[in-house]
């Protein structure tokens, strides 16, 4: 068989159009508010995501030992470790698949819509936020952006494997447009802001 | 000659059952509506982050072949193996041989409207392939047999109390209960196990970055993560359109995909996939289908920047009331309308006269695509092409000679009204199209012209 991918590209080079097209200049998006964390908070409440202020690791265990989850905890933030096992190195995903909560470490949140930026580095095995029934991410409250483009000047130059924006807990409205919080991933999603 | 139905038969059945029309109508204006919501919350930035998108798009149309390369180069690096199909039936061979290459005869895949556009799963069942759609819209429709009817809600157009029906056959639901916690949660048990199972996991691409060669796969449900996370072997499925050139290109295109869709802020996972997971596999497909000869027609190239949010759809007075399955291809609404006849002009000859050419798409496509105006243009096309059937070709001249001679539209005029008020049983019947699911209207004594004589001073 002839080869498809040469035939591809000589195909769309001969018809794309040759005209001068330049990219648009992306500086014309500022920030449109100063009161990050409240907006960030409001936004992700209303997407379905929980808030929870605290003000170091140790609230973030009185918190889950006054609101415990039935089941197992794993986490990859060493400092909570006392409260949940660690997220087991790479190996097999599927050990994951009983895990009643997981808790990882977020790099920034976005104030616009209440998305967390995660990547494997935070979490280690791919799968763990997307397979725990319920997932808490911990998040810097100064660690929060006004816009995706600024998310995305933060990601400049980063590397990753898999990364990944959370927003809110796993949802689905197929059935007659009814909002049912929980369709494969994780039912509920907290944040836990954690002050400096 | 047109043995398969068309447009107009299809809207017909639809519009068998008018209440349902009703439902359907306003389920999507009120998502509609949705969109405008959150498209105002950027107001300050909304109008020029749609110029931007058109513009990125733009830039990408221009530069394709070196953006792909590119890409290409950089996904190979990251440790994916890279595969390029000219056609549907190359793209199902190639999805094929990687799942006898890896041992598998079940696989789990996410929405992608690219396989739909191929009927990989047709083709996959064929060959004893089992694929299971996760996408829960999906899954019910898969499971009554049917393709989906909108590219973002694939089961719009199902009531709840038969999902309940559906579920209770194959799932096991309690009979009677269409409850949509209830039905979500059984699906999420079924698919579960679904996910825990399989060792091929298919998804489609929303994004691709050539400066990084990573691409970016956005849903509510988590589906698409939990199928790639469990399995040994990710198939990423791309139209060769998906490109962006830079990463911070993304942030243009999510902050309109997910408002323009759903009115949402932005999809609960915005998934960005760069390297295989460690001793598992990537594969990603880059598939022509057509694409290349669309850029080609000038008129035309514009719907490649499509990214496939619905809201044109949602907004269409033909689509609201004649619903997904009337434009009996995988994608339907106003964008189906121009990207149909690109793969073929006498399947989907009718189309682009779907459309009451409103404009309402155009006006709310986050890319600025000219949606109405190339349906038009398409009328055009296939009329030259001789793919406008006889009767439809007849009517428009006699109408293209009545209103071009003002004598002649004078007295026709005068004798429409004449007979609407006195013959009103010579276009109120069956044999008249527009009467259909309409009163036709009261004829006044007469017209603004004869009007605008007498009292004009």
């Amino acid at each position: 068989m002839s080869n498809s991918r040469d035939q591809i590209l000589a195909k769309v080079r001969a018809n794309q159009p040759q005209d001068e097209r330049p990219l648009p200049d992306l500086g014309l998006f500022p920030a449109r508010t100063t009161e990050l964390l409240d907006q960030f908070m409001t936004i992700l409440t209303l997407i379905g995501g929980k808030v929870q202020r605290v003000s170091n690791y140790a609230a973030i265990e009185t918190h889950l030992r006054e609101h415990p989850y039935p089941g197992r905890m794993v986490t990859s933030i060493p400092a909570l470790f006392s409260i949940a096992e660690p997220i087991p190195a790479p190996s097999d995903p599927h050990a994951l698949a009983n895990v009643e909560l997981a808790i990882i470490s977020g790099e920034f949140g976005v104030a616009e819509n209440g998305a967390i930026w995660v990547t494997e580095a935070n979490f280690g095995q791919r799968v763990a936020p997307f397979i725990c029934q319920h997932l808490a991410i911990v998040l810097s409250v100064d660690q929060l952006c006004p816009n995706m483009h600024q998310a995305y000047q933060r990601l400049q130059g980063k590397d990753y494997g898999f990364g990944v924006f959370i927003a809110g807990p796993s949802k689905t409205a197929d059935i007659e447009q009814s909002l049912v919080l929980g369709a494969h991933g994780a039912r509920t999603m907290t944040a836990f802001l954690m002050d400096n | 000659m047109s043995a398969i139905p068309k447009h107009p038969e299809l809207s017909q059945r639809f519009n068998a059952d008018e209440p349902r029309v009703d439902w359907h109508d306003a389920t999507l204006w009120w998502i509609r509506e949705k969109r405008d919501k959150a498209a105002h919350t950027l107001s300050e930035d909304w109008e020029a982050l749609r110029a931007a998108a058109s513009a990125i798009k733009d830039n990408v149309l221009g530069n394709l072949a070196d953006y792909l390369t590119e890409f290409e180069s950089k996904a190979l690096a990251n440790g994916a193996i890279v595969h390029w199909a000219a056609d549907a039936a190359e793209h199902n061979r190639i999805v094929l041989s990687i799942l006898q290459e890896a041992g598998a005869q079940r696989m789990v895949k996410s929405k992608s409207m690219l396989t739909e556009e191929c009927h990989l799963n047709d083709f996959l069942a064929e060959n004893g392939i089992d694929v299971v759609d996760t996408d829960l819209g999906e899954r019910i429709v898969q499971l009554a047999e049917e393709p989906p009817s909108h590219i973002v809600m694939p089961c719009i157009h199902w009531k709840k109390e038969e999902i309940g029906e559906l579920f209770h056959e194959h799932l096991g639901t309690p009979k009677g209960n269409a409850d949509p916690q209830l039905l979500t949660e059984a699906a999420r048990q079924h698919l579960r196990d679904k996910f825990l199972t399989r060792k091929v996991a298919l998804t489609g691409v929303n994004f691709a970055i050539a400066e990084t060669g990573e691409f970016v796969v956005c849903t509510n449900e988590g589906n698409a993560d939990m199928g790639v996370h469990l399995a040994d072997v990710h198939i990423a499925c791309m139209g060769i359109e998906k490109i962006v050139p830079r990463r911070e290109h993304l942030g243009v295109f999510l902050r309109l995909l997910a408002r323009s869709a759903t009115g949402q802020p932005i999809t609960t996972y915005s998934s960005h996939f760069k390297s295989p997971r460690a001793g598992a596999q990537l594969h990603i497909v880059l598939v022509d289908n057509g694409r290349s000869q669309q850029l080609g027609r000038a008129a035309f190239r514009n719907s490649l920047k499509c990214i496939r949010c619905g809201a044109c759809m949602n907004t269409c007075p033909v689509y609201r009331r004649s619903g997904g399955h009337s434009y009996h291809n995988a994608v339907a609404g106003p964008i189906g309308a121009i990207l149909a006849p690109n793969l073929d002009m006498s399947k989907y000859s009718d189309l682009p006269f779907a459309s009451t050419l409103c404009g309402s798409c155009s006006n709310v496509c986050p890319v600025k695509i000219n949606i109405h105006e190339q349906l038009y243009e398409w009328r055009q096309e296939l009329t030259r092409q001789g793919k406008v059937d006889f009767g439809k070709k007849m009517a428009l001249k006699v109408m293209s000679s009545v209103l071009s001679n003002p004598g002649v539209y004078r007295s026709m005029g005068k004798m429409g009204r004449w007979a609407l008020r006195n013959i009103p049983g010579m276009v109120n019947n069956s044999m008249n199209p527009w009467f259909k699911q309409r009163e036709m209207p009261e004829a006044p004594q007469e017209s603004f012209r004869e009007w605008y004589l007498k009292n004009r001073k």
